[in-house]
């Protein structure tokens, strides 16, 4: 079978971002190829959640030059509901509470949403029903939690294990995970994990967001990627993070001044 | 007999003329009551700004439209159909009333047990003046109310439910008036009687709805008596048209052990007030006043409750929801004074509005007047925009931006809808949120999930 050149899942090259004024991002380059995980480090204030923010499309941030290319085509300006369907997915750091709606019907909802957008039918109850029962066994998710209004008076883990869960059920193709870990015990993190590995796919890449190394004992990224002061500062393999477990991010401060 | 009128009514020329036809006329009590009603509207004149429960909603717009009374023609406009809340009007109970008036062939009598009375108020005049007689405006306190005293004086319509001790009525009983299929700006006084003997347990749906497009008034006052350890679910829909004003005042008296539970659902009316007063009376007394508000264009809505606690070991809990768009107002005023008497009073008053537009307003007046020691009372009211965060969070999962917007409003209003114990008028009530939604694109079946 000929092959022609992969294309790349994303691609920042020399992006800038301001918020209210203020750069925080500094001409950041970032380049992920399909079906790899990237972990993307940094100390508090770097620019992380901007990074995550920003590919999936919030509003607030302005580009104010370089370019997200996704799949080969540039994101600037695409609305978040368009990103999401055309495969990007952004688990969220602190998942917002829904009252009144149910778990269920928010999925149903932004799942069909997708699939319009990309002309495929709608499912139905019944599609519907057949599917999460198979997503939420494979990811050893409750009923209950299917039928309880969207992350209202969830504990941190089930937060996290419920934006798991969407990303099954959506299905990107370039997930990013932000601050996954925060607010997590150690037993909900591996849980939270697990769930993730079993999302790995050639098909789909990841950019795993944290600022501490123990997450990266369950998720195994192919990059580490350094963030500070608006820019990847360093690239390296899984022994990276390792490094700066130990280290801390002094040398970046030190870098940057 | 009756048709000497001794005072003009000031309000409306015109309505003089019509008062020899108005229900029970051939009643002297009745005569004087509505005597003494027109002059002391008279002397009180519309509500103004000056009264302090009056400051943010102006009836300027009333004196200036030439009302006319109704006339039976206007009962028999046509109509295609009736506009049922519940699924299925099958076995209930209905009383339909256009432009005012009855209309007997929608009239759907349900499965009634006995010891249960249900007519219109004329029917009650003509067949059990004397329960009428103890029964009118015994709960409407001082006459300080004008639109009360303006009602009293022209009643013309409404209905009386009576329930016997003991009595349980397990279906809903609807009540819709119809308004705007007039070519002429028509004004109306229903005046509504339910009386719960001790015991008994009813649930009743007032539905008021704009059909065509025509200006009307529609000036309502209810009295409710609930007998001890009574129960009653009152619950209304407001959804009148865009030249519609609407004023509604609401008496309860509640005894002992007995419970109100109302919800009032406001989504259409140029001008909509909601008075309501509830007086605790009896030991253990609960009552659960809740609502939500709707409004776009230039509408303005007015919810004014009195929650006053009487005697020891009274609960009130009161959920207020407010979603205003465009140049909209709306305006909530919650009183809840606890008597010196009413010890071990739990008393809890919530008010969140949600402002769509810049150009939308709200002015909210959360009061708490307290006179015992022992009592356990909170209130609060909140406007905010919708939380951009929220917003994201759809999207970002592709849920249109419209759709998204539509979603979080739903999920606002859900918490008051939640406080309505019926599931049936839940239900309806949650489809009447779902469409009033801009492009609503949400199959409401979905939405009744919990």
């Amino acid at each position: 079978m000929s092959k022609k050149k992969a294309k790349k899942m994303l691609e920042i090259k020399n992006l800038h971002v301001s918020v209210d004024g203020t750069e925080i991002l500094k001409g950041l380059d970032l380049s992920v190829n399909p079906g790899e995980m990237h972990a993307i480090m940094g100390p508090n204030g770097s620019g992380k959640s901007t990074l995550s923010h920003v590919i999936a499309g919030r509003d607030g941030y302005e580009i104010t030059g370089g370019r997200i290319i996704f799949q080969g085509e540039d994101l600037t300006g695409m609305a978040p509901e368009v990103r999401a369907a055309k495969g990007i997915f952004l688990a969220f750091q602190y998942p917002v509470e829904i009252p009144g709606v149910a778990n269920t019907t928010f999925l149903k909802e932004a799942l069909n949403a997708i699939r319009r957008f990309k002309g495929e039918g709608e499912l139905d109850a019944m599609q519907f029903v057949k599917m999460m029962r198979a997503k939420t066994k494979e990811l050893g998710i409750s009923d209950d939690m299917l039928k309880r209004a969207v992350n209202v008076g969830f504990s941190g883990g089930e937060k996290k294990r419920n934006e798991v869960l969407q990303m099954a059920v959506l299905n990107p193709t370039l997930a990013i995970l932000d601050e996954t870990d925060s607010g997590l015990d150690i037993d909900a993190l591996k849980i939270v994990a697990e769930g993730v590995n079993k999302l790995r796919s050639p098909q789909r890449s990841m950019l795993i967001i944290t600022h501490y190394q123990r997450l990266l004992d369950y998720i195994v990224p192919d990059k580490v990627h350094v963030l500070a002061h608006g820019k990847i500062q360093r690239t390296g393999g899984k022994e990276l993070a390792l490094e700066l477990e130990e280290k801390g991010y002094a040398e970046f401060d030190e870098a940057a001044a | 007999m009756g048709n000497t009128t001794s005072t003009p009514l000031v309000f409306v020329d015109g309505f003089d003329a019509a008062r020899p036809g108005l229900p029970g006329a051939d009643l002297s009590w009745l005569k004087d009551i509505r005597e003494a009603g027109i002059k002391r509207f008279n002397g009180l004149g519309l509500p103004t700004p000056k009264l302090e429960n009056w400051k943010y909603t102006r009836l300027k717009s009333l004196e200036d439209t030439r009302f006319q009374p109704v006339t039976d023609e206007d009962g028999m406009a046509a109509l295609d159909h009736v506009p049922s809340l519940l699924p299925d009007p099958g076995g209930r109970p209905r009383l339909v009333f256009v432009n005012g008036r009855m209309r007997p062939s929608f009239w759907i009598e349900g499965d009634l047990p006995s010891g249960v009375h249900l007519e219109c108020l004329r029917d009650t005049l003509a067949r059990d003046p004397d329960w009428a007689e103890a029964y009118l405006g015994r709960l409407t306190g001082d006459d300080h109310q004008a639109l009360v005293q303006l009602n009293t004086a022209m009643m013309d319509t409404g209905f009386a439910l009576r329930v016997d001790a003991g009595v349980v009525i397990e279906q809903p009983i609807e009540v819709v008036f119809i308004g705007g299929l007039t070519n002429r700006p028509v004004a109306y006084f229903p005046r509504n009687l339910i009386v719960l003997a001790a015991g008994a347990q009813a649930t009743v749906v007032i539905h008021h709805v704009g059909m065509g497009i025509g200006a009307y008034f529609a000036n309502t006052v209810t009295e409710i008596d609930i007998g001890e350890g009574a129960r009653l679910n009152h619950y209304k829909v407001q959804a009148e048209t865009r030249d519609a004003t609407h004023l509604s005042t609401v008496h309860v008296n509640v005894a002992k052990d007995a419970a109100y539970e109302a919800f009032t659902l406001s989504i259409g009316g140029r001008l909509s007030r909601n008075e309501v007063s509830v007086r605790l009376e009896g030991e253990g007394a609960r009552a659960g006043l809740n609502g939500a508000y709707l409004m776009r264009g230039s509408e303005h809505c007015d919810n004014t409750t009195v929650i006053e606690h009487l005697a020891p070991h009274t609960t009130c809990r009161e959920i207020f929801k407010g979603v205003l768009d465009d140049q909209s107002r709306a305006v909530f005023q919650g009183k809840i004074i606890v008597r010196k008497e009413a010890q071990g009073t739990d008393g809890h008053q919530l008010c969140k509005t949600l402002l769509l537009s810049t150009g939308a307003e709200i002015d909210a007046k959360p009061e708490l007047e307290i006179y015992a020691d022992e009592v356990k009372c909170s209130h609060g009211a909140t406007t905010g925009q919708i939380d951009e965060t929220a917003l994201f969070y759809l999207r970002s999962r592709g849920i249109p931006e419209a759709q998204a917007r539509n979603l979080l409003v739903q999920s606002f209003v859900g918490e008051a809808l939640d406080e309505i114990s019926n599931e049936d008028v839940r239900h309806a009530f949650t489809d009447k949120v779902l469409h009033w939604l801009p492009a609503a694109c949400f199959r409401s079946d979905e939405w009744r999930g919990k």
